[in-house]
């Protein structure tokens, strides 16, 4: 008997031969699903994690958020970003003096202005996208941009330098070093 | 005939004619087929296929054989240099034969053979040769392996296939192509009468073709490229062009013995026979793009132990109603 059920098992699972044949049959007079590149591209990018880029300030468009704290480069696991604040003002001779004066008195002496952002280095070619200067950030100033087409035959076209990037996009310039060049 | 002093047999003009023609159409559907092949693979993944050389991709068949025009071709060292280069021609030339029997018409043939369908069987077996000199003469393990599977695979599945066919033949009385094609009607096709042996015939010729599911002589996975692994440019493409044929030839074989030929329920003729044949071979790809490649012991046992059984009963119940009606 044992025989016998095995050659009803054997038999009973052609069917799933021709459920094969209707899942390949049926995807072949479905419409394709993919994008003829150069003639079409696609348009959700919007979760497309590109190369970061900084988020601009909620009342300037042209200053990015970043405090300049450099906690992102410090956690960045290749080391492709270099930040580095913009030099203080030196304070001419007069304030110095008008400053000590002024702590001598014990009044309250204004402080340093805050740090501003000055360089803002991105080496993309060493980015493996990992996110993590995003999810560091405490303010919140980077993101991944949504740039899917990249190319270039120049290795510095990688090398972005994200303040001028915004810059441009404050000016309604679409930015992005390789596509710049078109 | 006669062409000047010398008196030439008209069959010879016939068969010239015909190995010019049949050159013309294998060249014809290696390149259509080539086109067709990926075209059907992309569809079933939902992508295009070839789609930028030509109109739809059409020419890039043509511009894949240019490129294997302009191969080095090249022997491994320590190889069998009289046999390498005989395999792939061994391989190819006997589709001329094959074809020669093959009733394409009511009045396309090239030889109306008394025996044709036997001349296809016992020629058919050259392949397996072929591919058995190319996998030795290589020098290299997985074209020896390679062949080693094509030889255990094709032979035995040259068994059931011979027996479903000749429980046709029992039924028809003959083994003239053209005159089983003439004795099937219009709508009554063989595979009404002998829908096991078709069945049978078909899994036995994507075996004998060394087509997915069955292609394990070549299988890419485990043997790099199975016996053809050492083989560069036309010699490839010579396997590759007689591969594409013995799939028409067995295709042609199903038409004109189980489904009518170039019969059909109205304007009966070639466009019928050519109709069958690409409508099988579109089967041919459908089940290669569905189906995974079978394990070596799981091919073996669907021949011994499921196609032979049932294909020695189709012939004897065949054999008995022929006697008895």
């Amino acid at each position: 008997m044992n025989g016998i059920s095995q050659m009803w098992k054997n038999i009973s699972g052609l069917w799933s031969l021709i459920v094969g044949l209707k899942i390949t049959g049926k995807y072949f007079v479905c419409p394709q699903v993919t994008v003829h590149y150069p003639r079409k591209t696609v348009d959700n990018l919007s979760t497309f994690r590109g190369p970061v880029e900084l988020v601009a300030s909620d009342n300037d468009p042209t200053k990015p958020k970043c405090i300049v704290c450099l906690q992102c480069a410090g956690a960045c696991p290749s080391g492709c970003l270099t930040v580095a604040a913009k030099p203080a003002p030196k304070p001419t001779a007069e304030e110095i003096k008008a400053k000590k004066e002024a702590e001598a008195k014990g009044e309250k002496v204004k402080k340093a202005a805050p740090k501003e952002l000055g360089t803002f280095r991105y080496d993309f070619t060493l980015c493996s996208l990992c996110g993590t200067c995003v999810d560091t950030c405490p303010v919140g100033s980077l993101q991944f941009s949504s740039d899917a087409y990249l190319a270039s035959r120049n290795k510095e076209d990688f090398v972005y330098d994200l303040l001028a990037r915004l810059a441009d996009q404050a000016k309604g310039i679409k930015s992005g070093s390789s596509q710049s060049k078109e | 005939m006669n062409i000047g002093p010398i008196t030439v047999p008209i069959e010879l003009v016939r068969i010239m004619v015909a190995i010019l023609a049949f050159s013309l159409f294998i060249g014809l559907n290696g390149v259509i087929l080539v086109w067709l092949e990926r075209k059907v693979a992309g569809h079933v993944q939902r992508r295009p296929g070839p789609y930028e050389v030509g109109p739809h991709g059409l020419l890039q068949p043509v511009a894949d054989a240019l490129k294997l025009i302009g191969k080095q071709l090249f022997i491994p060292k320590g190889a069998d240099k009289i046999l390498f280069w005989a395999a792939p021609i061994l391989s190819f030339l006997p589709v001329f034969l094959l074809l020669i029997p093959m009733p394409f018409g009511p009045k396309l043939f090239a030889l109306d053979v008394d025996l044709g369908l036997l001349l296809i069987l016992a020629f058919a077996g050259v392949n397996v040769l072929a591919i058995c000199l190319a996998g030795w003469s290589s020098r290299n393990k997985w074209s020896l392996l390679g062949a080693a599977r094509a030889v255990s695979q094709c032979v035995a599945y040259e068994i059931p296939m011979l027996l479903s066919l000749l429980s046709v033949a029992f039924m028809e009385g003959t083994l003239n192509l053209t005159q089983i094609v003439n004795q099937q009607e219009p709508w009554l096709w063989n595979i009404v009468y002998q829908p096991l042996a078709f069945i049978i015939f078909f899994v036995c010729a994507v075996a004998e073709t060394n087509r997915c599911p069955f292609d394990l002589p070549e299988a890419e996975s485990e043997l790099t490229a199975g016996f053809h692994t050492e083989y560069s440019g036309m010699a490839f493409s010579m396997f590759m062009l007689a591969e594409y044929s013995y799939i028409i030839v067995v295709c042609c074989v199903a038409t004109a013995v189980f489904l009518g030929g170039w019969h059909g329920p109205f304007y009966p003729g070639s466009w019928w026979f050519l109709g069958k044949v690409y409508a099988l071979i579109l089967v041919f790809m459908w089940l290669r793009w569905t189906y995974p490649r079978v394990r070596f012991d799981q091919l073996l046992n669907i021949n011994w132990k499921w196609l032979l059984p049932l294909s020695l009963l189709n012939l004897f119940v065949t054999a008995f109603l022929v006697k008895v009606l």
